[in-house]
């Protein structure tokens, strides 16, 4: 049951019930998450947005398996990634989770195909399967002509692009964004939103995006708002 | 979902970056593969003067040969023998024997001074009165330039390490001893044992120039057989006619060397030990601030799936394999500086001069390299274990 006193939808890809997030700094307790239910369905493109403090990006760390919470249960298909222990949470995001982040946070010794290969290098593919994977991936966000680059050689735009490939490579359940256009220009970002939004359409990919920028959640299918830790109104799908 | 994903590749994948990235901090890294190159060299190059010493003491003591002293006496310096108790001792079975007669040579030990070619400052140079026997006893005993000393005139040959490390021993010198002049004639080797820091003469000739009337200080014996020592260390200390010490020459050698090697070695170890400390100070730092400038580049790789374990293996390898340059660095510059670096010093039993060759041995090496390990494996382990216990979420945030 959830904090509504409704039972979840058991066929969603994502079922967050009941989750409270609990900081401890010194003798205080911060709450950045309260009683917060939220379910995904498969194929959905959600926006979370919110003020900064609101806890949009410690709910995403709990759909990815980062965090834990202090109570409540997130589920992400037939898994209840919280009672997972750190090394299964480990091998659950290599197999289950891409992730896109604000900064990018590429290798910068790796070029771009290298940075791209990185999340295959946890799968039993050959170097030639994994080659194979990263053209795809690399084709993908239109960025084959760069993949012998390396990071500092790529503007802003084809470095969140070589993110994207990264994240989307090993073909994941859930593709997490967070921030993913806070560190580009409007070009820039809508070129990602774009990119997002197909991968969404023609690849039938899920993903929830973190953005405080309305203009990048009106891509999204649909936007979650929190407020103090709290689901502010949730549009019914 | 239990299975671990490729954990060696993970780990080889994690250092690998580690040590490409490398570069961008090359100076906190330079100064820990220096600091820890240091500690290998000097830790090297310090046990390598025991090891030299240790080493010119033992070449020159072999098991089939045995040295008698009086009784009660550590050195040649005090003990002493009549002719008679010579001829008893050179009698005993159990001395092998050539053509000549017994192996055994009856010798004489005093001490000169000449001046060190180094400081030019005096120092007691042991000179000793052989009998024909004596290069019987010692069968490495080579000469190199010049001859032999004529048995029964005022001359001398001088071991190659005396010639090397004090001045007025070349070949065609004078030695002043006495109030004679005493040609060197030749100059001899004895496989880098301690007869080469000894200079040589005629046993008769140095009684006479001493005033010593018929008197020895010890007596020099090869054996039939290693084997043969027992039964002819029971003869001799059981002879009523004598009151002898006999000792093998190879547990001579090592009882004058202890004493020396022990100091060395405890100096060497405290000192490596130290500055240890200071590498491991060093080690910590880099590994430290590579841990500190990745932290968001180890907190995706976490996030991407690779495991925390394979995190701090991989940061343990990083600094391993910086320790092991450091420590072939050392081992490399301790060889080239050190090996068969010559040096005197005082051999405190006999109060002379040893020449000896410092020694950078495979062991010597080995141990440099192991500490090298050791302060890699130390200053990595907890760097590696505070960025494999950084929460993910706030790592990958870090700028």
């Amino acid at each position: 049951m959830n904090a509504n006193g409704k039972k979840a939808d058991p066929t969603a890809l994502v079922r967050v019930e009941g989750v409270e997030k609990v900081f401890h700094r010194g003798s205080e307790d911060i709450h950045v998450l309260s009683r917060l239910d939220l379910t995904v369905a498969t194929g959905e493109f959600v926006a979370l947005m919110g003020p900064s403090g609101s806890g949009k990006s410690t709910l995403l760390n709990l759909i990815g398996g980062l965090d834990r919470p202090t109570t409540g249960s997130v589920s992400i298909g037939d898994d209840r990634i919280d009672a997972l222990s750190d090394r299964q949470l480990a091998v659950w995001r290599a197999r289950h989770v891409g992730f896109v982040f604000q900064l990018y946070n590429l290798l910068p010794v790796l070029t771009a195909e290298r940075n791209v290969e990185l999340p295959l290098l946890l799968t039993h593919l050959t170097k030639a399967e994994r080659r194979r994977h990263v053209e795809t991936a690399l084709a993908m966000v239109g960025l084959t002509h760069r993949a012998k680059h390396y990071p500092r050689t790529l503007s802003g735009g084809e470095q969140q692009r070589v993110g994207i490939a990264r994240g989307i490579v090993t073909d994941p359940t859930l593709l997490l964004c967070d921030e993913p256009t806070g560190d580009l220009d409007r070009k820039s970002g809508d070129e990602i939103l774009n990119l997002l939004q197909a991968l969404n359409r023609e690849q039938g990919k899920t993903i929830i995006m973190v953005t405080h920028d309305p203009h990048a959640s009106a891509r999204a299918s649909r936007t979650v708002h929190l407020y103090k830790g709290q689901l502010a109104s949730e549009p019914t799908p | 979902m239990n299975a671990p994903l490729n954990w060696f590749s993970q780990i080889g994948s994690i250092a690998k970056f580690g040590l490409l990235s490398a570069a961008q901090r090359r100076a906190s890294v330079a100064a820990t593969v220096v600091g820890i190159a240091g500690v290998v060299a000097v830790f090297i190059g310090v046990l390598s003067i025991s090891a030299g010493f240790n080493r010119a003491m033992t070449a020159s003591g072999s098991a089939d040969a045995a040295i008698i002293l009086r009784s009660g006496a550590d050195s040649e310096m005090v003990s002493g023998f009549g002719r008679e108790e010579t001829r008893i001792i050179a009698d005993t079975p159990g001395i092998a024997r050539n053509a000549e007669g017994p192996l055994s040579s009856a010798e004489l030990f005093v001490i000169i001074n000449l001046p060190k070619r180094t400081t030019g400052t005096d120092a007691n140079v042991p000179l000793r009165g052989v009998e024909s026997a004596a290069l019987g006893v010692r069968d490495q005993l080579k000469i190199t330039r010049g001859r032999m000393f004529n048995w029964g005139r005022n001359e001398v040959m001088v071991g190659a390490g005396a010639a090397r490390e004090f001045a007025g021993l070349e070949v065609g010198a004078q030695l002043s001893i006495g109030r004679e002049k005493w040609p060197v004639v030749g100059i001899f080797s004895a496989n880098g044992g301690v007869a080469e820091s000894e200079i040589w003469t005629d046993a008769k000739v140095l009684q006479s120039a001493y005033n010593r009337g018929d008197s020895y200080q010890s007596i020099y014996a090869r054996l039939a057989s290693p084997g043969a020592y027992e039964a002819f260390a029971a003869a001799l200390t059981a002879n009523p006619q004598l009151k002898v010490k006999v000792l093998r020459q190879s547990e001579y050698y090592a009882n004058q060397s202890q004493t020396l090697t022990r100091l060395i070695t405890t100096i060497g170890y405290l000192v490596a030990t130290l500055m240890a400390i200071g590498a491991v100070f060093g080690a910590l730092n880099t590994m430290y601030s590579a841990v500190a400038a990745r932290t968001r580049e180890i907190a995706t790789l976490r996030a991407l799936g690779f495991g925390s374990g394979a995190v701090v293996v991989a940061l343990m390898l990083e600094s391993l394999v910086l320790a092991l340059i450091g420590g072939a660095l050392g081992a490399g510059l301790s060889y080239a500086a050190f090996n068969n670096f010559h040096a005197a010093t005082m051999n405190w039993q006999s109060f002379s001069q040893v020449t000896f060759a410092f020694a950078v041995t495979p062991a010597l090496i080995g141990q440099g390299v192991a500490w090298a390990v050791a302060i890699g494996l130390i200053g990595g382990l907890f760097p590696a274990i505070r960025a494999a216990r950084q929460p993910i979420a706030a790592a990958l945030r870090e700028l």
